[in-house]
């Protein structure tokens, strides 16, 4: 009975939640382009023209735009339109995978050390300092160089570079969340230390977890079209910056404007779309947004 | 806390953070694949007895113990390694292209600092007018496209298309310049790279200055300054934008160790020949220890920048001095 009582309390507040952000317009804007793109990865299949692996014939090397090839064709006369389409299922899937990997771990880290303080504490947030010292990028390529080219190298190394970032985030909440009376109430009727953390005060952090998670999905898709473009993507699965890194690497680049500027065109449209939806959760999380824009 | 306390505290935390980043990197770039020996001689006839010569050499037929005392002995040494690509000493190959990037960075930099401030600064001080919001959304927008997106979009445009500048490189090839000549041909092709990084930090430096213009135009002595009288323009420069420029400067020293880093994709696009586009070649040729005195040299740079911010601070700072840790 509480449960299901709790579970309609959550689900309101989620709907609320939704219908604000709906009404701010960055969010709206942000959410209609991550759609569109969700929806190409996910129809990719039917949306393609072309299979977009299949090396053409030689007289369809680097043709422009036109009604057969949609936005021309590159050096080995692949259709640049369909490998847009399929490029799109490697950023969001790096993307979100890489922000729910780094949230997870960065907040579970942030939580312990936020809770416990003393030497675990000290020594966690030891740790936190370091990494965030680390220069990122050289970083990120130095591991993903050793590791080899491959999508879940990718997550990996963006992954272990970022989770600092939120462990020092969650950690600044929880410390301030553990001195609230509600967390005294529950440990006078006798809650354990991970009642206290995973019932009491997780569902706290859950909005910044939520919104530090669509900040973290603009960092890793930045960082995957850095890492693919300097060369280091995966062969196997064709990514915008993969595909600007055979532009570049092809010498041809100057000639064929529309092999280069789609792909540049979606991740950055694809990185603001989910930095709206960012500062939009923001906004809206913020205490008092409701009253002052009048909702 | 003394200050002389806070000087010691803050060096030996560098020195640990170095010999952590030391320890890091042997530990990953043993995880390499492939033999570093037959990586270094590509020859299959060499015979095992000459191999087994050249691991004891490199230290490599010790335990991996033993390989990482070597490795530390070496370093202390400024020894780095050899070069696979280039067979030469990764010391010697990347010394000879730090000029080019410090040229390159500190001149951007530069730009970006002042002209981003000066944007920031009037930005604030319009608040809430259109121009505001024109800045406001510009630098945004310039913050979300990826630097090397950037650097290739104006390649197309005004090298490819308009053939205003060049495509790429430090000076033009062959042409035998000396003199004034030879620095007018480093300007001009040093102007797309620099104008890419200029716009990749100028977003930076606009919001902070205009964020801690608006919390200093908040201030009382502000009010006081108007009440006594004085001009706009005096109070602009003199009063707000004086005391609104300390995190400006915070954020340069954070950015000058970071911003070798983020020359990496500026200076791949444009072939500049600085220790970015060395990255680029020592991934793309699988040079491991070229890569590891790169990462090396990035990662104790940026240590080194932090230091100097820290100890500028604990001059300035007067709190500091007085005692106390920030908590």
């Amino acid at each position: 009975m509480t449960i299901s009582l709790r579970f309609l309390r959550r689900l309101k507040k989620l709907r609320e939640f939704f219908s604000l952000l709906v009404r701010n317009r960055m969010g709206l804007v942000g959410l209609a382009i991550i759609i569109f793109f969700l929806t190409l990865a996910l129809f990719a299949p039917f949306l393609r023209t072309v299979n977009p692996t299949k090396v053409g014939t030689s007289e369809n090397i680097l043709l422009p735009p036109s009604s057969q090839f949609w936005l021309g064709t590159d050096d080995l006369a692949k259709d640049v339109w369909s490998q847009i389409v399929y490029g799109s299922r490697i950023s969001l899937t790096v993307g979100f995978l890489a922000a729910i990997i780094t949230v997870f771990t960065g907040s579970l880290i942030g939580l312990i050390a936020g809770f416990y303080g003393g030497k675990i504490g000290e020594v966690l947030m030891r740790i936190v300092d370091f990494f965030m010292m680390l220069p990122m990028l050289p970083l990120m390529i130095v591991l993903a160089a050793v590791l080899g080219p491959n999508i879940w190298n990718i997550i990996f190394v963006i992954s272990i570079v970022s989770w600092p970032t939120t462990a020092r985030v969650i950690r600044s909440q929880v410390l301030s969340l553990k001195e609230r009376t509600f967390i005294e109430a529950a440990r006078c009727i006798g809650a354990s230390d991970s009642l206290l953390m995973f019932g009491e005060i997780l569902p706290n952090v859950v909005p910044i977890m939520f919104a530090e998670s669509v900040l973290m999905v603009t960092e890793a898709i930045y960082a995957e079209a850095v890492l693919s473009f300097l060369g280091l993507g995966d062969p196997m699965n064709i990514s915008w910056g993969m595909m600007l890194h055979f532009a570049f690497e092809s010498g041809t680049m100057g000639k064929a404007f529309w092999w280069v500027l789609p792909p540049i065109a979606c991740i950055v449209i694809l990185i603001i779309g989910f930095t709206f939806l960012g500062t939009a959760i923001t906004d809206v999380l913020e205490p008092g947004y409701k009253e002052a824009h009048g909702f | 806390m003394g200050l002389k306390e806070f000087v010691i505290k803050k060096i030996i935390a560098a020195i640990i953070t170095i010999f952590a980043i030391v320890s890091v990197n042997f530990v990953i770039f043993r995880m390499a694949p492939g033999d570093p020996v037959r990586m270094m001689f590509r020859d299959p006839r060499i015979s095992g007895e000459q191999m087994q010569l050249i691991r004891e050499k490199f230290g490599l037929d010790k335990p991996l113990w033993g390989q990482f005392i070597f490795y530390l002995k070496e370093l202390s040494h400024g020894d780095l390694g050899l070069s696979f690509w280039q067979r030469r000493p990764v010391r010697e190959v990347i010394a000879e292209r730090i000029p080019q990037t410090l040229l390159l960075v500190l001149t951007a930099l530069a730009i970006a600092m002042i002209s981003g401030t000066i944007l920031g600064a009037f930005s604030g001080w319009k608040r809430g007018t259109r121009v505001d919001s024109f800045i406001l959304a510009l630098s945004l927008t310039m913050y979300s496209i990826p630097a090397f997106s950037l650097g290739i979009i104006l390649l197309l445009i005004f090298a490819y298309t308009l053939s205003i500048f060049p495509l790429g490189g430090m000076t033009t090839p062959a042409s035998g310049l000396t003199g004034l000549g030879y620095w007018k041909d480093v300007l001009w092709h040093m102007c797309l790279p620099a104008f890419s990084i200029v716009m990749w930090y100028i977003g930076e430096y606009v919001l902070l200055t205009r964020s801690s213009m608006l919390d200093t135009l908040r201030k009382d002595y502000i009010l006081t300054a108007r009440a006594k009288g004085l001009k706009e323009s005096t109070i602009l420069i003199n009063h707000a934008l004086r005391n609104a420029l300390l995190p400006v400067i915070t954020i340069t020293g954070v950015n000058i160790g970071f911003a070798v880093c983020g020359v990496i994709e500026v200076e791949t696009v444009f072939s500049w020949p600085g220790i970015g586009r060395l990255v680029y070649d020592a991934v793309m040729k699988r040079d491991y220890p070229l890569l590891q005195g790169l990462f090396l040299v990035f990662a104790i740079s940026v240590v080194l920048a932090n230091l100097v911010i820290d100890l500028i601070y604990g001059y300035i700072d007067p709190r500091i001095k007085v005692g106390g840790e920030k908590k």
